[in-house]
């Protein structure tokens, strides 16, 4: 199913949630909502969800408008950041209930109804665990029961909010690879809620990123990774280097820090990833590093260092390509890529 | 190295706590605790044993104490099954909206808690006796409240409807609205999020809000006797007929009966206490 979000404002008793927002979803698609608290991006899934309504436009499933359909009637399954299990029943009577509440003319058999149950415990693994009740259970667990609930109506959309975010990070890591699998296994479109980004570019098929109510970026993890729309996406995605200057003669400048650079002239804030980072070989222009720290951990360098009017920068090397760093020295480098935008006015 | 296994062993009474003060808290519980209501109840049940069985089957067990029992029981039985619906009600509003005056509404539910209970059975008789604002209108329609056993349910609801709405409302509170909005995704309407989803988690809180209300009622007597009419056999309560008993020195009679409320609370609220223990279980 697709799903299209056209224009949605939403306003809360002080600030605006969402102002103006547009999405397109396609069937199938895994989509991260990625932003800062306070972005909007659980207000925009409450309201795909039926659980918010928007002021102004509109949100339609197949062209079907469903702006201000209730929850019940869009065939959503909502994951909710703690759980929201019912603590008095046992985990295949969450499991079955919303099968269990259908008018008699659509409701499945019992037996059909247990069978489904099973399946979806299947799915999640949690198969012999249907006696339980929630309280027996640990965090991951009851987010697995609460993914077969929502499952369990077959829904068109699967939208989880923050799923992971109650987890400690060992479950987190299983349960996102789980959460693909099951995304795999049932095709369901499915658009996951994070503040999170490593969760959202290494879960997701596209990634859009939210920042105080507007969607700054739509794209796969690589395309906003890898090509930033905005000094904000540049900023939240990846770590980066953030310098304030000017470009001037093809050359960014900023204080102490300078590389070359293709835009315009004029001012500019710039970001530099950790790994763009490149000792300068030769002649070639560059600028001073004065190395802090050096954590040489696995395959990539991290370096810790300070430029020459006191500023803090990252930078990552690849091992085979620096032989030997050392605290307290200086190393000449210089930016091989570079992600310039104008100042926000 | 090794430890001595003798050298830390404590006392078998009390687990090593990190927190302080448990000699001088439950030292002070417990002679409270005895002081007010232990040596209290053990006198009441030494004074019952001077009778003989028969003479204690008579005392306690008389026509008329079964009447009064009846009586006691069952107007507490209904005023706290109305207290139990009124009160979810009432709980409920205070919770889920805002409304102009909530502050004012919020105080009157509290007021039986502080009221004298004189002033609230003069105040319920006033109103409900044939010539009262409401009895004038209930007598019209061949109905009589006030100095009948419905009178004694209305005195004793009065007096039971805090206990209901204060207990049950924490836990509506803590209730988290992400439960009914899971169930709504999932499907359900208004009256199935309400059936299977909200009254089964407010189970054990509900009960103990009319194990609450009933326990008060049983024993209430300031507010009942304006309202009851206190006739024998009739609207008669067993803590009236406990006073009778003691304005015509008859102790021994007083103790008998006594005795047997008492032991008939103590079981009804050792069931109540079951059944939330095993409810408790399961919402942990």
């Amino acid at each position: 199913m697709t799903i299209s979000i056209r224009a949605v404002e939403k306003q809360f008793a002080r600030y605006p949630a969402l102002r103006g927002v547009s999405l397109d979803i396609e069937p199938g698609e895994l989509l991260a909502l990625l932003g800062p608290s306070g972005s909007g991006k659980t207000t925009l899934l409450r309201i795909i969800a039926g659980l918010e309504f928007p002021e102004a436009g509109q949100v339609l499933f197949d062209q079907r408008d469903v702006t201000f359909a209730s929850a019940a009637a869009r065939q959503v399954g909502f994951v909710f950041q703690q759980y929201a299990l019912f603590r008095h029943m046992t985990v295949a009577k969450n499991v079955a209930f919303g099968l269990d509440v259908r008018k008699a003319a659509t409701k499945p058999a019992r037996a059909e109804i247990s069978r489904r149950v099973d399946v979806l415990l299947g799915l999640v693994e949690l198969g012999g665990l249907g006696g339980r009740y929630p309280s027996q259970l640990s965090g991951g667990q009851r987010q697995r029961v609460a993914l077969a609930r929502a499952l369990a109506v077959s829904p068109e959309v699967l939208l989880l909010d923050e799923p992971f975010g109650a987890l400690d990070a060992t479950v987190r890591k299983s349960l996102r690879k789980e959460l693909r699998r099951i995304h795999n296994a049932t095709g369901v479109t499915t658009i996951f809620v994070t503040h999170d980004q490593e969760e959202a570019l290494d879960l997701a098929d596209r990634v859009a990123i939210l920042n105080l109510g507007q969607i700054e970026q739509v794209g796969t993890p690589a395309e906003v990774y890898d090509n930033p729309a905005s000094a904000f996406v540049c900023g939240f995605v990846g770590e980066a280097n953030r310098f304030e200057g000017h470009v001037e003669n093809g050359r960014f400048v900023s204080g102490a820090v300078s590389f070359p650079a293709t835009t315009a002239s004029g001012p500019k804030l710039g970001f530099v990833r950790p790994h763009d980072l490149t000792l300068s070989v030769g002649e070639e222009a560059g600028f001073d590093l004065h190395i802090d720290r050096v954590i040489a951990q696995g395959p990539v360098i991290q370096v810790e260092a300070k430029t020459t009017d006191h500023r803090r920068i990252d930078a990552a090397f690849a091992r085979q390509d620096v032989a030997s760093l050392t605290a307290g020295t200086t190393i000449r480098v210089t930016a091989r890529k570079a992600h310039l935008f104008d100042p926000v006015a | 190295m090794t430890l001595s296994a003798s050298s830390k062993r404590l006392s078998p009474f009390r687990r090593r706590s990190a927190i302080p003060g448990f000699g001088i808290t439950l030292g002070v519980t417990i002679s409270l605790l005895s002081l007010v209501v232990l040596i209290p109840l053990a006198a009441v049940i030494l004074k019952a044993s001077g009778l003989d069985g028969p003479g204690f089957m008579a005392a306690g067990f008389s026509p008329r104490a079964m009447a009064a029992y009846r009586l006691s029981f069952g107007a507490a039985f209904a005023a706290a099954s109305v207290n139990a619906v009124f009160g979810a009600l009432t709980a409920w509003a205070l919770v889920r909206y805002e409304f102009f005056g909530k502050p004012i509404v919020n105080a009157l539910v509290d007021l039986p808690f502080a009221l004298p209970t004189a002033v609230a059975g003069i105040a319920l008789a006033a109103l409900y006796a044939p010539n009262g604002w409401v009895g004038q209108y209930l007598a019209a329609m061949g109905l009589k409240a006030a100095y009948t056993p419905v009178g004694v349910v209305i005195a004793l609801t009065f007096i039971g409807l805090p206990f209901v709405v204060r207990t049950l409302e924490p836990v509506l509170r803590d209730l988290s609205a992400d439960v009914e909005e899971a169930a709504a995704s999932l499907g359900a309407g208004r009256i199935s999020i309400i059936g299977r989803v909200i009254l089964p988690a407010l189970g054990p809180a509900w009960l103990t809000g009319f194990a609450l209300s009933f326990a008060r009622g049983v024993g209430e007597y300031g507010s009942v006797i304006f309202i009851a009419g206190n006739m024998p056999y009739k609207s008669e309560i067993a803590p009236l007929l406990i006073v009778i008993q003691l304005e015509q020195f008859n102790y021994q009679a007083a103790a008998a009966i006594a005795v047997v409320m008492l032991s008939a609370s103590f079981a009804m609220l050792l069931v109540i206490n079951t059944v939330q223990a095993w409810a408790r279980r399961l919402s942990a």
